[in-house]
């Protein structure tokens, strides 16, 4: 005698035991820019780096309020200003972002529960570029009411021209200091170290050629990133040789270390 | 069930992890014992993905680590308590934990209830924990995603001896409802209360396996005669190789009825005469993992605490 479905019972194998679920949903990226917008500030020194960006824009504005001629307090200077700052410290914050897991050795965790880095690295690197977004925006309402102020108290101040290329050249600005820190910190891996040679490099190669006339005239307009961004900033003339000149100095001081520290970050072993 | 095959990891022409192979499996615990540096954390870390091999694989439930997808709900890890933002709270190392892997913040206060941190415990930070305390937010972190598999590297280290009572208890229910866990201890006298299963490594190599009861089978002989002179030439007229063990005793791979018989043809009266008992399971270890250990290379501090006489 025999039921319906008893030979497909007895030939059924054992459960496999303690199966992975290689079918169970992935981590989704949202989760990972959420996990890491929430690392930026959850620590006191976090905290603090995000809110000294905002302060420090609050202080640049009153500065020129008092001080600045009124002439000099339009929005478009509001604006630049406050980037000045933001440029200074997105790279910092870009950088902590990815040394932190090195050096207080959070990595350990954040990937094992995301093992393909890549993923936590794009989820950082997003995370930076909101970051970056927010200072920008800060930049703005900061400037305007700056402008506004400026406008009431002092006879003359308050112009609201700000030009679109100017917008676009400082964000352009913003991206590139924050790309070029992210990069340092995954080349680096040291908080410290990697702080320290993103201002002194550039520096130390900006004296070296000012001391060379050679390396000034024929070297420095392509492989210094500050000296190729002057024409961006305070809307000077851009032209064709410019945009040469800024590809060259970003392909060396943003895209080597980026692709220097892509490479040894998905390599490298997490300790 | 973490199945590991012909593990090799160099750095350089040292062999951190030298062709190791093993298997824990489901509803048993599988401690992994060896000193410092014997590459038990190296291959802990392999399994996890953070270390790539030199050769050899380690899979879990036959898939690599790096295919298992939202790994902190199907594989609990800890591998070092200390690693942890100093500045974080226990509380908020959690709440990312949860963040990542989806689960509801309720699970936070849960583990920390299950690990026995307070409340105010859980929101200081975690420079100001102790590493008992640590070692309990990193099993509630392991914990978190409700894993089936657990893989755990000193998680005794700094416990009191009430937290290694508590956490011999979890992982024994733990493993009794079916989980899989593999955890590590330079320390016998941890472990060889907790696992199911030992395996012992030195210099990157396994050098013995197997559960305490077979391990002991092989630990030899434990006697002890009024005189120990006489005792000692009867046993190496016998033939029979012995070392001084404890309370004054000698300790010999002879079985006891060897053992005996020796004793008894020279006329020795024996006062104790057994198996050796855990005591001859530390020495063995000892004995394994001696050309490892790191004192004898400097002078340091000993790497293995000896169980209480």
């Amino acid at each position: 005698m025999s039921y319906p479905g008893m030979n497909a019972l007895t030939i059924a194998p054992p459960a496999p035991p303690v199966p992975v679920d290689t079918a169970a949903p992935p981590v989704p990226m949202t989760r990972l820019v959420r996990v890491e917008l929430r690392k930026l500030v959850d620590t006191r020194a976090g905290f603090w780096l995000v809110v000294s960006m905002g302060l420090i824009a609050a202080v640049i504005t009153g500065a020129m309020l008092v001080f600045a001629d009124a002439e000099d307090l339009s929005y478009a200077t509001f604006f630049g200003m406050m980037n000045i700052p933001t440029g200074v410290l997105l790279p910092v914050l870009a950088i902590l972002l990815v040394t932190s897991e090195w050096s207080q050795r959070t990595g350990l965790v954040t990937f094992t529960l995301e093992p393909r880095r890549s993923r936590v690295i794009t989820a950082k690197l997003l995370t930076s570029l909101v970051a970056a977004a927010g200072a920008i925006l800060v930049s703005f309402v900061l400037g305007a009411v700056g402008t506004v102020l400026a406008g009431l108290l002092r006879d003359g101040g308050g112009s609201w021209n700000l030009s679109a290329t100017e917008v676009g050249y400082a964000s352009m600005g913003q991206l590139i200091a924050l790309l070029q820190g992210f990069g340092f910190g995954m080349l680096i891996m040291s908080s410290a170290a990697a702080i320290v040679l993103i201002f002194a490099l550039p520096s130390a190669w900006a004296i070296v050629g000012s001391v060379v006339p050679w390396l000034h005239d024929h070297v420095q307009p392509w492989a210094d990133l500050q000296f190729a961004l002057g024409p961006y900033q305070g809307g000077g003339g851009v032209d064709g040789s410019s945009w040469a000149h800024l590809g060259s100095a970003v392909a060396i001081w943003v895209v080597l270390p980026l692709a220097g520290g892509l490479w040894r970050l998905l390599r490298s072993e997490i300790k | 069930m973490i199945t590991v095959e012909r593990l090799s990891k160099t750095y350089g022409s040292f062999r951190a992890v030298d062709d190791v192979s093993f298997a824990c499996r489901p509803g048993s615990v599988t401690g992994f014992l060896g000193p410092n540096g014997a590459g038990k954390t190296t291959t802990m870390r392999i399994i996890a993905g953070l270390t790539p091999a030199t050769s050899g694989t380690a899979t879990i439930g036959g898939h690599h680590y790096h295919d298992v997808p939202n790994p902190g709900t199907q594989i609990g890890i800890l591998l070092d308590a200390s690693a942890q933002h100093a500045g974080r709270t226990g509380r908020e190392v959690l709440t990312l934990g949860a963040l990542a892997m989806g689960l509801p913040s309720r699970r936070v206060d849960e583990m920390l209830e299950r690990v026995s941190l307070a409340p105010d415990e859980s929101r200081r930070r975690i420079r100001n924990y102790s590493l008992g305390m640590r070692q309990r937010l990193g099993i509630a972190h392991a914990l978190l995603g409700d894993p089936r598999i657990l893989i755990l590297d000193e998680p005794a280290n700094g416990l009191d001896p009430a937290g290694i009572h508590w956490m011999r208890g979890l992982l024994r229910d733990y493993a009794d409802q079916g989980g899989t866990v593999l955890l590590s201890s330079h320390l016998l006298h941890e472990v060889e209360v907790i696992a199911d299963e030992l395996l012992v490594i030195g210099q990157g190599r396994i050098v013995a396996r197997g559960t305490k009861a077979e391990l002991l089978r092989n630990a030899g002989t434990f006697v002890k005669a009024l005189d120990q002179g006489a005792l000692q030439r009867a046993l190496r007229e016998a033939g029979i190789e012995a070392v001084t063990s404890g309370d004054a005793g000698l300790r010999t791979e002879a079985s006891p009825a060897d053992v005996g018989r020796a004793a008894a043809a020279a006329g020795v009266a024996l006062e104790e005469l057994r198996a050796a008992d855990g005591a001859g399971l530390e020495e063995m270890f000892l004995q394994l993992t001696a050309d490892t250990q790191r004192e004898e290379r400097a002078a340091a501090e000993p790497v293995l605490e000896g169980v209480p006489a």
